[in-house]
């Protein structure tokens, strides 16, 4: 698999997951959170902290980080990086918003899987 | 010797202080009788206005408590006014009959003056005066989009603008004159005041003439001489204030503008003496507190009969309005003899003007930065020739020889008898002697032992630099930690400014409070978001995406991302059908672990969250609700078997544990909240190390509260003894409710009661029943909109994204 052949796949509309939180897509084994910040963009982590794997997508969502539920580790929504003196980076997804609806690049993930 | 007899008339600072210095040196010397016409004792008047604008409440401006009364033994007679003097009977005259004196004191201060227009006495016209005032003023406040007219640009009708422009209201401030608060300002300070409340949303019309006051059944609209009409739900006359001399007039005694005393506070009657606002002493009438105070020392020594004799002496004032500095004292006029310097910076705010004569300070307005206030206004008192230090002198103490002080430093190089708090006449030398003879570390303690900063509280900075000098390092002001890195705000501020500026949301919050941040941090979001929800109950929509996970599923996540499940069982009491689900719900969605919990009840671990509604609709059918084992709220209410069972229970503990958990289940509370109910001192529910415990006895209850079991190992305190379960119950929610209001977000209720203090938290829920009962209404309103059960809301389909992937992506689509 070349990473350069993009594979954008819809996985619903911006309005189903609410503002300042984050929705779930199951894509085999792997889960991806999807992001709506304050001002709605759409970012996508897969669903694991760097830390001690929590899940990103119940944390909560501020200034485009999210704080995981675990042990308040906070991460880059666009990067996926571990912010302040943790270290980590957690697998992020190119996001394409289409008239409201989104659509994530998962060539990414066959990278990874 | 028989005690004599001083009767007080008017209970307010003046008379206040002057018994305290009588108390002090004289205990003994008079039976004394206080008239007041507020129903209330002495109270700070001077900080209405913070009351006004809600940052500080009522009792803090309490000067005299009942307590205070009782023990000096003064029979106070508030709410009741004297109509008149007998001086050939020496009695005074109440609608309850008469009362004899030996000697009289007149302390009736002031009345307000009020401009004579038509429709001055509608409904909603009030002045600036009292406790009844505030809360007219602040009840006007409360309506939406309600719109006050202040007439009067002086010192105390700014404040009132200020205040209520803070709670929300549109302000339109009139003023006759050409600038504001002419009397202490000069024109391009009045401007830069001018500037900064306009800034504030204020309206400010100078050369304003009122006309009259509109409306039919209440105040309307104010219309002015040139036409102007300003809608008014609201008018506030500030306009002055006269001596209020009538019942000195009736009784004869000498009264021009004032009643007229002589050194010695007496009137023209040796055994009526007078102090305060309502006298005039050679030809001038006071208002500001300071001279007011001096009065009050003379007043008490002449009433023993000690010599002493009043001596004015310059005042400065300065205006409380929060983020205004502004400082004014001397004469400032301008005149053919006089110089002035002037030292102006438009864009930094700063505004200050000196006037001289004769090499001598004669006047000093400072506006924007005031810190040298103090020390201008001791050279003008001493009349100090500042020939050798004039070119700098402006610039303040700090380039007055040397390298630049520090603020510290700066204090510390004053001299001893320069006066460090204005309105109560403390010099350096007092504080710093009486610091060390007593031992005081903190600044409440050398406010009740000098009375520093006690009054307006504008030299609080100058008395912590003095504590900061005298005591070294062994001084640690409370600094303030911020909320988190989006504000330098603390906690209480935060608290504090949501009620008193009606933030309802968090983005007002944000908005209102200058956040650095443009959304918050995971610190601060589900604090803010439980502030709101405990201080609007009824009209805060509750954000869940600055809930924490748990609060915002209604289930506990575990380390794997799975949840745990805990229903309710009422104070730890079960039964076969109840089981019978649990060991159903386990077995059809094969739930890995069962366990019970320390707080009597059952947990269901590793549960996945897509089955948490299926699991919760199953525990429902059985009568299960949430047990809220998440939750920084109500948690459980542990019990023992009490009389039910026991051979040695008291009281049926297992009731009252079940009573209690069902009256205040789905309160949110700052942190977690455990309480326990145990049947007799034996204690087997662990009444004593919970949050809030009870100890069943046979005379009835003892409360417990603030003890920990967690981080922190502590025994509870007692709250106190209570004789019927309806007692209880009612004072451990006024208790949770006082906490509920007080406490820090994620500040257990030990470590809330140490900050506030174990016996100020008595004295409000055991000792003061209308606090206690107030606290307790104001929970049982907030219950209204608390007790809905969330499992079977989301049951019925509430947020149901919460718990459904949003997409399934299927091989087919990924390839």
């Amino acid at each position: 698999m070349n990473a350069e052949i993009r594979n954008w796949v819809e996985v619903g509309s911006i309005e189903d997951i609410p503002r300042e939180g984050a929705r779930c897509v199951k894509n085999g084994d792997m889960t991806i959170a999807v992001f709506r910040t304050a001002k709605d963009d759409v970012f996508a982590l897969e669903d694991k902290c760097p830390h001690r794997n929590g899940p990103l997508s119940q944390g909560i969502v501020h200034d485009g980080c999210v704080t995981c539920p675990l042990h308040n580790w906070v991460i880059s929504l666009e990067t996926g990086a571990a912010q302040g003196a943790d270290e980590g980076r957690t697998l992020a997804f190119p996001v394409r918003l289409e008239d409201g609806r989104v659509l994530i690049d998962l060539s990414y993930s066959h990278e990874a899987v | 010797m028989k005690k004599q007899k001083l009767v007080v008339v008017g209970a307010g600072m003046a008379s206040g202080r002057m018994l305290e210095h009588l108390f002090e040196t004289a205990a003994e010397a008079y039976d004394v009788t206080l008239f007041g016409a507020e129903p209330r004792g002495n109270y700070n008047r001077i900080m209405l206005s913070p009351v006004l604008a809600g940052e500080k409440t009522f009792d803090e401006i309490v000067t005299h408590d009942a307590g205070w009364y009782e023990q000096h033994g003064v029979t106070c007679r508030f709410g009741e006014t004297v109509t008149a003097i007998d001086r050939e009977r020496k009695t005074v005259r109440t609608s309850k009959g008469e009362t004899v004196y030996d000697k009289l004191v007149i302390a009736t201060g002031s009345a307000p003056f009020i401009i004579p227009v038509a429709g001055k006495e509608l409904p909603g016209v009030r002045a600036f005066r009292d406790l009844d005032d505030v809360d007219a003023m602040v009840a006007a406040a409360g309506k939406p989009e309600a719109k006050a007219v202040v007439i009067g640009g002086g010192l105390l009708g700014l404040e009132a603008a200020a205040a209520l422009r803070l709670r929300g209201m549109e302000v339109v401030v009139l003023h006759l004159m050409g600038h504001l608060m002419e009397r202490q300002l000069d024109p391009a300070a009045g401007f830069l005041l001018q500037k900064e409340l306009e800034g504030r949303g204020i309206k400010i019309h100078c050369k304003a003439q009122t006309k009259a006051i509109l409306g039919e059944e209440k105040a309307e609209a104010v219309l002015l001489d040139d036409g102007t009409v300003y809608p008014a739900d609201l008018v506030v006359m500030a306009v002055g204030i006269r001596p209020e001399t009538r019942i000195a007039t009736d009784a004869g005694l000498q009264v021009d503008r004032g009643i007229l005393v002589d050194d010695q506070m007496r009137s023209s009657d040796p055994d009526i003496l007078a102090l305060g606002e309502c006298v005039e002493h050679k030809k001038t009438c006071y208002g500001l507190v300071a001279p007011l105070y001096d009065m009050a020392k003379v007043a008490a020594k002449t009433l023993i009969g000690d010599e002493a004799a009043f001596r004015p002496v310059e005042t400065a004032t300065q205006l409380k309005v929060t983020g205004v500095t502004l400082y004014s004292a001397g004469d400032f006029a301008e005149g053919d003899d006089r110089e002035e310097i002037v030292l102006r910076d438009a864009s930094a705010g700063v505004y200050k003007r000196l006037v001289l004569k004769d090499n001598r300070i004669l006047g000093a307005v400072l506006y924007g930065e005031t810190s040298d206030g103090s020390w201008f206004f001791d050279h003008l008192k001493k009349g100090t020739d500042v020939s050798q230090m004039r070119e700098t002198l402006i610039f303040g103490q700090a380039y007055q020889g040397g390298a630049p002080l520090d603020p510290t430093a700066a204090v510390a190089a004053l001299p001893d008898d320069a006066e460090i708090c204005g309105c109560n006449g403390v010099c350096k030398g007092k504080i710093v002697s009486t610091i060390r003879e007593k031992g005081l570390t903190t600044l409440d303690g050398v406010r009740a032992h000098t009375k520093a900063s006690n009054s307006c509280g504008t030299c609080t900075g100058l008395v912590e630099q003095l504590m900061q000098v005298t005591l070294g390092d062994a001084y640690n002001p409370a600094a303030v930690t911020p909320m988190c890195g989006c504000t330098p705000l603390g906690h209480d501020e935060v608290r504090r400014l949501i009620k008193s500026r009606h933030l309802k949301s968090i983005p007002a919050v944000m908005q209102e409070l200058e956040w650095k941040t443009s959304g918050g941090c995971a610190k601060c979001r589900p604090a803010l978001n439980y502030y709101l929800v405990s201080d609007w109950p009824d009209e805060y929509a509750d954000d869940y995406q600055s809930r924490f996970i748990n609060e915002r599923v209604h289930a506990n996540i575990q380390k794997d991302g799975t949840y745990s499940v805990v229903p309710r069982m009422w104070g730890g009491m079960t039964s076969s059908k109840e089981l019978r689900a649990i060991a159903d719900v386990v077995d059809k969605f094969s739930i890995p672990a069962v366990k019970c919990t320390g707080g009597q009840r059952i947990d269901m671990l590793g549960i996945r969250k897509e089955d948490l509604p299926a699991v919760w609709a199953d525990l429902g059918k059985a009568g299960f609700v949430s047990g809220q084992a998440y939750a920084k709220g109500l948690r459980t209410v542990k019990t023992c078997v009490g009389s039910d069972w026991c051979r040695f229970g008291t009281q049926d503990s297992t009731g009252l544990g079940v009573k209690l958990e069902k009256f205040m289940w789905g309160s949110w509370t700052p942190a977690k909240l455990k309480m326990a109910v145990s049947g007799c001192p034996r204690n087997c529910a662990e009444a004593t190390c919970k949050d809030i415990g009870i100890i069943c006895v046979d005379s009835g209850y003892e409360i417990h509260f603030a003890g920990a079991a967690g981080l922190d190992i502590k025994g509870t305190e007692v709250l106190g003894l209570v004789k019927t379960e309806d007692e209880a119950i009612e004072h451990v929610a006024a208790l949770t409710q006082m906490y509920r209001e007080q406490g820090h977000y994620l500040e257990r209720i030990y470590k809330w009661a140490k900050r506030i203090g174990y016996d100020e938290i008595r004295r409000q829920i055991m000792d003061d029943a209308p606090m206690r009962k107030a606290y307790f209404d104001r929970f049982v309103f907030s219950q209204k909109f608390a007790q809905v059960d969330p499992w079977s809301e989301r049951v019925s389909g509430k947020d149901k994204h919460e718990f459904k992937p949003m997409a399934v992506v299927t091989r087919e689509a990924a390839e």
